[in-house]
């Protein structure tokens, strides 16, 4: 099994059956993703093929999702203490984590959510660390929601865990326009990961977010031990739930969680994942989430915008700090990058 | 005085990862006063940090400093 994109030295420009020119034709011309054992053959790419992989993918992004950035902030109204095991997470109350319990009022809440609409952005959206949400959760954020709706103009998105039916068909009757829910990785490396609860639980929410006619938006974290094989299963795991968005994550090794000791995950090998997703999803919007900072730097963020991506988290996110607005902001000036409308997404 | 990342004291132990990451995408995390794990809230813009013994403090002020 191979773990960095570097490994195995395979694909040569200009050769017939060249993974590059067989998805020029099948995902650019034809807007079809790529299979599993494709996805793995871009992933298997030697790092001098990078720059050629990230520009097929900017070349498809812009062909089947158009020359827009989405726009998104997010903020968390319930932090740590969750019973959950997510071995990367630092809001677990499983792990001797730092993070401690929080809550965000209502006025708070608001005023994120204006903030974030003043930087040009379409997605607000809100998190809370639980296993699924309660009464209480539910009344906060029918109460947020609508203050939110009634005071800014932004869509907003919730992501509150796991649902029942009941409480998918309350937030699509508040008006929620979009839910995250990440299946996090492969459903084979999954148990390495979660053990408090499993891959499929997550994709029967997710099945009933769709049905319900929200928007989906399921992604997870690159480097948490997958293999280069199960980041390919999980880019067409991905595939199958056609969700609307897909953010991608780096991993943050963050003190006291299970995954304290991972590396962080290497740039190059971050864009060549982002390429090779972006590929086999064509149409989705793939959105910059959290670790890029850390992974990427600021020269391989724009990498990722010129290499498959099309939508950012803009300032900062649940427990960790983003750069500020005003830099993603630039960056996308300098890049003649509009920033997709509020009216674009309606 | 206590390091914010990770709690223990500066004067002792290796800070450079410590600082490295609150320079980048952490908030402080123990107060630097007395090393208790701090109340913590990120918002888009900003961070509060709470310390049951020394108060509060922000991501504003700390700009200033
Ligand atoms: S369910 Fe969410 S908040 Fe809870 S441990 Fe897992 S990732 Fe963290
Ligand atoms: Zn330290
Ligand atoms: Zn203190």
């Amino acid at each position: 099994m191979t773990t960095a994109s570097t490994d195995t030295a395979t694909g040569t420009a200009g050769e017939p059956g060249d993974i590059l020119a067989v998805a020029r034709e099948q995902v650019l011309e034809r807007g079809e993703g790529l299979s599993e054992a494709q996805v793995l053959e871009v992933l298997q790419l030697p790092a001098e093929r990078l720059t050629e992989a990230l520009a097929l993918a900017h070349e498809v992004r812009v062909r089947w999702c158009g020359p827009d950035i989405e726009v998104e902030g997010i903020v968390s109204l319930k932090t740590g203490g969750c019973p959950e095991d997510c071995h990367f997470c630092s809001q677990s109350g499983l792990f001797d984590s730092p993070v401690r319990a929080a809550w965000l009022d209502k006025d708070r809440l608001v005023e994120a959510a204006k903030q974030t609409a003043k930087t040009g952005a379409t997605e607000f959206c809100i998190v809370a660390a639980v296993r699924g949400p309660d009464e209480k959760l539910m009344e906060q954020i029918r109460v947020g929601v609508a203050a939110i709706r009634a005071e800014v103009d932004i869509n907003v998105a919730c992501s509150l865990g796991m649902l029942t039916q009941e409480q998918v068909d309350r937030l699509a009757a508040m008006g929620v326009h979009r839910y995250n829910h990440n299946l996090e990785t492969a459903r084979s490396h999954f148990p390495e990961v979660v053990t408090t609860h499993t891959w499929e639980e997550r994709w029967e929410t997710l099945q009933m977010v769709r049905a319900a006619g929200m928007e989906v938006c399921c992604g997870g974290i690159i480097g948490m031990g997958e293999t280069l094989e199960q980041r390919a299963e999980f880019a067409v795991q991905l595939a199958e739930l056609e969700p609307d968005e897909v953010p991608m994550n780096f991993l943050i090794p963050n003190p006291g969680t299970p995954f304290a000791h991972l590396d962080v995950p290497q740039g190059p090998d971050a864009l060549m994942t982002i390429a090779a997703f972006r590929l086999a999803m064509p149409k989705t919007v793939l959105r910059f989430a959290g670790g890029r900072e850390l992974t990427l730097g600021d020269l391989g963020a724009e990498q990722g915008m010129l290499g498959g991506v099309n939508a950012i988290i803009v300032g900062n996110y649940l427990t960790n700090l983003g750069r500020p607005a005003e830099q993603d902001l630039e960056m996308l000036e300098t890049l003649k990058m509009p920033i997709k409308a509020l009216n674009d997404t309606l | 005085m206590f390091c914010s990342f990770c709690g223990g004291e500066t004067a002792s132990g290796d800070h450079e990862h410590c600082r490295s990451r609150l320079s980048l995408i952490d908030p402080p995390r123990y107060c630097a006063e007395c090393a208790r794990r701090m109340v913590v809230q990120v918002d888009p813009m900003g961070w509060t940090a709470r310390c049951s013994r020394h108060g509060e403090r922000t991501s504003a002020e700390a700009a200033q400093r």
